[in-house]
């Protein structure tokens, strides 16, 4: 019998819901995006203009999983990096910006 | 062989049955070409055919990995136009313009150029400043421009929200008489025609899988009908341009986005503008096939999937009663997303690379469309002489290093904006 | 008009004590309650119902369901004329009043039918190859004509004035379509204990069950399931709803109509609603949709589905034939064909088979059926209304016309997979049952019945039961206790659906054969089409418009896939599918708006002192979410006289204006002095408590974020306040930074725009006012100086004082509780009274400032950097600062660019404007000029119009003359370059 299944190969339920470290898993529209959170802020006060410019103008952009940056501007306002399928939109892990990526 | 189209054409078959030609050959790609364009949508057939046709060069493959016209130009809302204030921007885009006066003439395909006017609305006297400001560019570059008051719009467009319960009372506006639509599958049909009928050859089902190289030199591409050589190749794939890139070693300042588009069911024809909102962004026209065709902003965050969220849906609906109350009882019959490429400025690049012999066309944002035929001039223009055409130097891949943002509608740096 | 011709004498499920009147085009006809306006006009004998969209050709209905391509109506007058309804789907109610549509003049009398005359000219994609001539633009000519014939509906320009609701929900189970695998399928969940939501786009439960004679077993197992759905507590049913969409997050769409008749809106009753419904399971019972058969002429009024003609007779007591003719390629159409036969009518049936199944033809026999076997009917004969039907043996032979009134057609059943593939999941194709059926679907979806292709009703039963104990058991639900004994009901025999794939009737085809009935989509367009090259399907629906009606292909699609898939000699599987976009059926716009029209558009923000405003002759402007305060009708009826006495009175006196929608950050913490130094181009590190600050920050890329000023109360506790527009902006920034960046920093934000209530209150007299409205406190120029901030108690609750000017005059801005702020403004106004203290607008707000050359709305426009606003001198040179090094580009330090300038008319009168573009004297008034004006006001200090603006090399051309040209009025005004301060440049009235 063909009716489905409990592990089908996208879960629709993953998609755009987003897991705030502080609150729990909320829709997508309680946040706003910031794109992309691979690169690394050069050091305040860094003279290197050349980094400077691939910081804040040159973006990995995959079709496929990326990390990038969310506030929960509805919710606790925190900023958090997400894993997501930019070619599905299904959601993986998170955790607050401020701290260190878990292993 | 391609036979030309006209009145009489068509009653000729009518009376006679005989089919039609095709109106693109099915080309198996050849091992080498002159010129390689990846993607066959609208900028890209554009620059294929405008190679051919003013430089001559014909040995072009058109590589396109699922039919022609299946990315944005067949999924955009059709609308034409030339109001634009920043000097570069102003002269481009009415340069486009004017190729779309004569594009069905010179494709000998009617692409149904509807020059039908387009009002943007003011919602307050700050906003009618900037239209304004805009207006006058146009006017000072020879480009038609009116600025409307309440009066003026509340008779051309009666069937808009006048009343004292509005949210954002209309002020007034700006028309371009000679802006519009245009059809746009058809511009990707006749481009494909009128290249085809100059020997370039158009491959579709064709995906590109990596670049060929020399060095720093882009020499062909991998695809999965085999790898293709050509001296000079050009990425042409709006939407997907960071992930071809990528495959070149390049990163844009590009990110891709979802833009939704929407038609209601056919009604007879009462929206006879283009109309643009000025509250949000929202923009209507009716087609001349009846539907409401409407669009906004994009969903706000980067994605490859082409389709949209239900949340925008429902705020780009809530412009649409709140432009046209009506429209509240008229009927959404279908709406779909296209993945746009968004860049830091708005405004898209054309031009060299870092890799030789590779050119670079994308990160349009919003208005690829309109830019079709410019864009198709220009960028073969660049690709056939090796250095970027005047109409688009301005649009450099690598103007942020200078500090050279090209920023038309004041919006900022997009990437925190939701 | 009492007579209905075709009403059977019992039976069906409309209740005859219950008669309707309705209208047609002003005719009065009637019905029963349970008709649907099509079963009633049927009933009436009417069979015209519509025009096709481009060849005007007479149409009947096709379908009794949400799939029909003909039968569609406007209903409804004045505001609530709704077009394009299926009266398929259209529950009829006493005065229900529907006009057809698409008649030129009239739907029985239509002269645009002389388009079918034209047909051969009209091919698809006819107006790609012609109207180019004779000159560029032609089109233009030819669209008027164009667009005279498109379009189906009238839509109407009156307000809608019905009601409409948005709604979010939540449900363990969502069980879509209440045919007999959904509602198997709900009761399943429902034992679990899960919370099930059943939605059902029918007014009645069963789908398919209730095409099924009342005495009819199935009946008995439809009565009773429904039943055991209504009696369970945790499963709720939505009648009337349409699941439209599937979107990320197993978020569905769902469009509740209510019960027919016209809603009370004015008892708050909504017309349509929209629920947003968020499910951990979905089970999608969505069963499947007949498809027609193509041959000549197959869109007579009286050709019709099968399934929808037993339809009519069972379910509404229609009975549309009595020599009916019955077409078809599957097993299906022979159970529709023998209740067809129990209505008395002659019936026979047309199998292109060659061989059934021998109970078919047991079931013929008893029924009295004629059958035909390896036959095809190649064309239909009528015009108006179907009367024979031409029959061709595939063998060959000779063809002959056997008469009828009804032609029937099955060509076999569509699986219903709009939903499963709006998320992407591309349906597969299935060729034992020649349709397509969900692809792999994902985690948490399960299908039942006949949209996984399992046509069988025991099949279906079984199916929901188990997909609907899966869908609980995934929500975290264990498995209730087993259905009761299914065994009470005798289902039919259940034999797999049976479809031979052979496609392409023999015999030769005369007349049109239409594959889409509603876009007047032929096999002769399909096949041109392909022969031109439009071989992908996506390019055959774009080219010939096949499956973009309102009824977007749902009879059609198969039809043509596999006519493509016959020319090109391919499989259908690898000609693929068109993609399947929502909504499933259209949805008002109306609906999915909800209550968010007119001023509830977007949320109205409001000052704390809105209602003082409102009350005293206030006039308001949007500035975005904000309505605020624009001028007073002390100062005059218009802004334009309103504002300049508003600006006299601050500059002569005394003036009170509300701020309180800047926005305002308390910034607390160890670090904040060391955070805020980071962020503000200029220094914070040293800013003295009781001290204020004016600063500018920037983003990255070195255009200007915003300006404000912070005011610092102890070591570690700031009062940061921004621009109106720029304040959700500018907290996330410092949140982005200190949270991406700088975490190290021991600094917390706090976003306070909505706690406090300001005002500022400038000119000469307004420290005179302070003093007469709050004597306790000393606002001397020693205790409260220039950029002095204080925190004092008004009334027992804060009071935050900053001396800080906007407008150049003496002046305080005043922060208190927002509960209080309407206190202390009336406090100030009335101790103030006898200075003669005036409240003034954000256009006197913004028309003072001009006199001062600050910054603010369009020179703000993140285009600009610090220098191009004259501010470069701001940011000192070894500090460090967010946005320093790319300030650093070669462009952005070219001395060309276009920076801040004051501009003044050179003829006192001379009007300036916003927008207009400035030349150099002597350039050509023509390009993109040197700049442009982007603020003016009338100043009361000079008597003249001043303006800000933008200039090439920007105050390098101080004094010179220049050109503001404004062509879109054909004004050019001779100006001069300034200093953007225009009075007051050394501060001195600020600082008194």
């Amino acid at each position: 019998m063909n009716t489905g299944s409990a592990n089908g190969p996208t879960g629709n339920e993953r998609m755009l819901k987003i897991v705030c470290p502080n609150c729990g898993e909320r829709h997508y529209t309680e946040f706003r995006y910031a794109g992309d959170a691979t690169k690394s802020r050069p050091r305040h006060g860094s003279a290197d203009l050349r980094a400077w410019h691939d910081h804040v103008f040159l973006f990995d952009n995959p079709k496929g999983a990326h990390r990038e940056y969310w506030q929960h501007v509805l919710g606790c306002r925190q900023w958090l990096v997400l894993e997501r399928d930019t070619a599905t939109n299904t959601t993986g892990r998170s955790w607050l910006a401020s701290e260190a990526a878990p292993p | 062989m391609t036979e030309r189209y006209s009145a009489l054409a068509l009653a000729r078959h009518a009376a006679t049955g005989a089919p039609w030609p095709r109106v693109w050959r099915k080309a198996e790609p050849k091992p080498t070409y002159d010129v390689i364009v990846i993607g066959g949508g609208g900028h890209g057939l554009a620059t294929a055919y405008y190679l051919a046709a003013n430089h001559g060069v014909t040995k072009v493959a058109v590589i396109e990995r699922g039919y022609i016209g299946s990315g944005n130009v067949g999924r955009n809302t059709t609308l034409v136009r030339s109001n634009y204030q920043m000097d570069g921007n102003t002269q481009f885009f009415e340069y486009s313009l004017k190729l779309w006066e004569g594009l069905s003439h010179a494709l000998n395909y009617n692409v149904m150029l509807s020059q039908r006017g387009q009002i943007v609305l003011a919602h307050g006297p700050s906003q009618l400043d900037v239209l304004s400001r805009k207006g006058n560019i146009m006017r000072l570059n020879g480009i038609d421009a009116e600025l409307l008051d309440r009066a003026d719009i509340m008779r051309l467009l009666p069937y808009l929200d006048y009343s004292a319960g509005t949210r954002f009372p209309i002020h007034g506006g700006l028309l371009q008489r000679r802006a519009g639509t245009a059809r746009h599958d058809a511009v990707a049909w006749g481009y494909a025609r009128a290249a085809d009928r100059l020997g370039v050859d158009i491959v579709e089902h064709c995906e590109v899988t990596g670049f060929i190289s020399v060095g720093n030199r882009i020499t062909g591409v991998r695809t999965s009908r085999g790898d293709i050589h050509a001296e000079r190749t050009a990425i042409s794939v709006a939407g997907h341009s960071s992930h071809i890139a990528a495959m070149a070693g390049l990163r844009l300042p590009i990110e891709s986005h979802l833009l939704q588009a929407f038609v209601t069911e056919p009604i007879k024809p009462f929206v006879d503008h283009v109309i643009s909102f000025g509250a949000e962004l929202f923009y209507i026209s009716q087609s001349d096939k009846g539907g409401l065709v409407f669009g906004g902003h994009i969903d706000g965050f980067n994605s490859y999937t082409q389709r949209g969220q239900f949340p925008k849906i429902q705020a780009v609906a809530e412009c649409a009663v709140a432009l046209i109350p009506s429209m509240s009882r008229l009927r959404l019959l279908r709406h779909w997303a296209g993945i746009q490429d968004m860049t830091p400025d708005g405004s898209p690049f054309i031009g060299r690379t870092p890799r030789d012999n590779l050119y670079f066309n994308g990160g349009w944002c919003y208005q690829g469309f309109k830019a079709t035929p410019a864009t198709g001039w220009c960028f073969a223009h660049t690709i056939a002489r090796g250095e970027e055409h005047a109409l688009v130097r301005h649009l450099a891949l690598d103007r942020f290093e200078r500090g050279n943002g090209h920023d038309e509608y004041g919006l900022g740096q997009w990437t925190y904006r939701q | 008009m009492t007579r209905r011709p075709h009403r059977v004498a019992e039976g069906g499920r409309i209740a005859r004590d219950r008669p309707l009147s309705f209208t047609l085009e002003g005719r009065t006809f009637s019905g029963f309650a349970g008709d649907t306006l099509a079963s009633a006009l049927l009933a009436n004998g009417l069979t015209l119902i519509g025009r096709s969209f481009k060849y005007h050709r007479p149409r009947g209905f096709v379908a009794a369901g949400c799939e029909e391509p003909n039968g569609l109506v406007t209903l409804g007058e004045t505001g609530r004329t709704t077009p394009n309804i299926a009266a398929t789907m259209t529950e009829l109610h006493d005065g229900l009043c529907a006009r057809r549509q698409n008649g030129g003049p009239s739907v029985d009398f239509d002269l645009m039918a002389i388009n079918s005359w034209l047909a051969p000219l009209l091919g698809a994609g006819f107006y790609y190859k012609t109207f180019m001539g004779p000159r560029r633009g032609s089109w233009m000519f030819y669209e008027p004509f164009i667009r005279r014939a498109a379009g189906l509906g009238r839509a109407v320009h009156e307000r809608d004035p019905d009601r409409y609701e948005t709604r979010y929900e939540f449900a363990d189970v969502l069980v879509i379509g209440a045919g007999a695998a959904g509602l198997a399928a709900a009761s399943a969940a429902g034992r679990s204990g899960a919370r099930v939501l059943l939605v059902e786009q029918d007014s009645l439960l069963g789908g398919q069950l209730l095409s099924r004679h009342l005495k009819d077993r199935c009946e008995t197992w439809r009565g009773a399931a429904v039943a055991a759905v209504a009696a369970c507590p945790n499963i709720r049913v939505l009648p009337r709803t349409t699941a439209f969409g599937l979107y990320d997050g197993n978020m569905v769409g769902l469009l509740t109509r209510y019960a027919p008749g016209q809603p009370q809106s004015a008892r708050g009753e909504a017309r349509e609603v929209v629920t947003t419904l968020c499910a951990k399971s979905i089970v999608f019972a969505t069963g499947a949709i007949e498809r027609p058969l193509v041959f000549g002429d197959n869109d007579r009024p009286g050709v019709m589905l099968a399934s929808a003609a037993q339809t009519y007779l069972n379910r509404y007591a229609v009975s549309l034939g009595q020599r009916i003719v019955v077409a078809t390629n599957n097993d299906s159409a022979w159970s529709s064909a023998a209740e067809l036969a129990r209505s008395g009518a002659a019936v026979t049936i047309v199998d292109q088979r060659a061989e059934v199944a021998a109970p078919l033809l047991e079931l013929a026999r008893q029924g009295g059926i004629a059958v035909e076997l390896a036959s095809v009917v190649t064309r239909a004969f009528g015009r108006r209304r179907v009367k024979g039907a031409r029959l061709a043996a595939l063998a060959g032979g000779a063809e002959r016309t056997i008469d009828c009134d009804l032609l029937c057609m099955s060509g076999g059943w569509s699986c219903t997979v709009h939903l499963t593939s709006h998320t992407g999941i591309k349906p597969t194709y299935r060729a034992a049952i020649d349709s397509f059926v969900p692809g792999a679907l994902a985690a948490g979806h399960f299908g039942a019945g006949a949209v996984m292709g399992s046509f069988g009703l025991a099949q279906g039963i079984l199916e929901g039961n188990f997909a609907g104990a899966q869908a609980a058991r995934h929500a975290g639900f264990a498995l209730g206790a087993p259905e009761p004994d299914p065994d009470h009901v005798q289902v039919l025999p259940d034999e797999p659906y049976n479809l031979e794939i052979a496609r392409g009737a023999a015999g030769k085809m005369r007349g049109k054969a239409f594959v889409d009935f509603q876009s007047d989509v032929t096999t002769d367009d399909v096949t041109n089409a392909q022969q031109e090259g439009f071989e992908s399907v996506e390019h055959l629906k774009r080219y010939t418009t096949l499956g973009m009606g309102t009824d977007q292909g749902k009879t059609s699609n198969i039809n043509a896939i596999g006519l493509i898939s016959t020319l090109r000699g391919q499989a259908i599987a690898a000609a693929g599918t068109t993609t399947f976009r929502p909504p499933f059926t259209p949805v008002s716009i109306g609906a999915l708006v909800g209550r968010n029209i007119g001023h509830h558009f977007r949320p109205i923000r409001r000052s704390p002192l809105h209602d003082w405003h409102a009350s005293n002759g206030a006039a308001f402007i949007e500035a975005g979410p904000w309505l605020r305060a624009w001028y007073y009708r002390w100062a005059g009826d218009t802004v334009a006289s309103a504002y300049i006495k508003e600006m006299h009175a601050v500059r002569s006196a005394v003036g009170i204006s509300d701020i309180s929608t800047l926005g305002k950050i308390d910034v607390q913490g160890p670090d904040a002095a060391e955070f805020l130094n980071r962020v503000y181009v200029n220094g914070f590190a040293k800013l003295p408590i009781g001290k204020a600050r004016y600063g500018v920050m920037l983003n990255d890329d070195a255009t200007v974020l915003d300006d404000g000023t912070t005011a610092r109360f102890s070591e570690t506790r700031y009062f940061l306040t921004t621009t109106t527009a720029q304040a959700g902006e500018v907290m996330s920034h410092l949140e982005f930074l200190h949270q991406t960046a700088w975490p190290e920093l021991q600094v917390q934000f706090l976003s306070v725009t909505d706690e406090w209530a300001g005002m500022s209150v400038a000119g000469p007299k307004a420290r005179a006012v302070l003093a007469l409205a709050m004597p306790d406190h000393d606002f001397s120029d020693a205790t409260l100086p220039h950029m002095g901030c204080r925190e004092l108690i008004y009334e027992g609750g804060a009071l935050r004082v900053l001396r800080l000017s906007f407008s150049g005059e003496l002046a305080f801005e005043l922060y208190v509780p927002a509960d209080r702020g309407t206190g202390l403004w009336e406090l100030l106004l009335t101790r103030g009274a006898e200075l003669g203290i005036r409240p003034y607008g954000l256009e006197a707000l913004a028309s003072l400032r001009i006199e001062k050359g600050h910054v603010a709305g369009l020179e703000l426009d993140h285009r600009n950097t610090l220098d191009d606003l004259g501010l470069g001198r701001m940011a000192g040179r070894d500090k460090v600062y967010v946005g320093r090094e790319l300030r650093e580009r070669s462009e952005l330090k070219d001395p060309q660019r276009w920076s801040l300038v004051g501009i003044e008319g050179l003829e006192p009168d001379a009007r300036l404007r916003g927008g207009a573009i400035l030349f150099a004297n002597a350039d050509p008034i023509h390009g993109h000029g040197r700049g442009y004006i982007t603020s003016v006001t009338w100043s009361t200090v000079l008597g003249r119009f001043i303006a800000l603006g933008l200039y090439q090399g920007g105050l390098a051309h101080q004094n010179e003359e220049i050109i503001c040209a404004f062509p879109l009025k054909n004004e050019i005004v001779r100006a001069r370059i300034v200093s953007p301060v225009f009075i007051d440049e050394q501060g001195e009235r600020m600082r008194v």
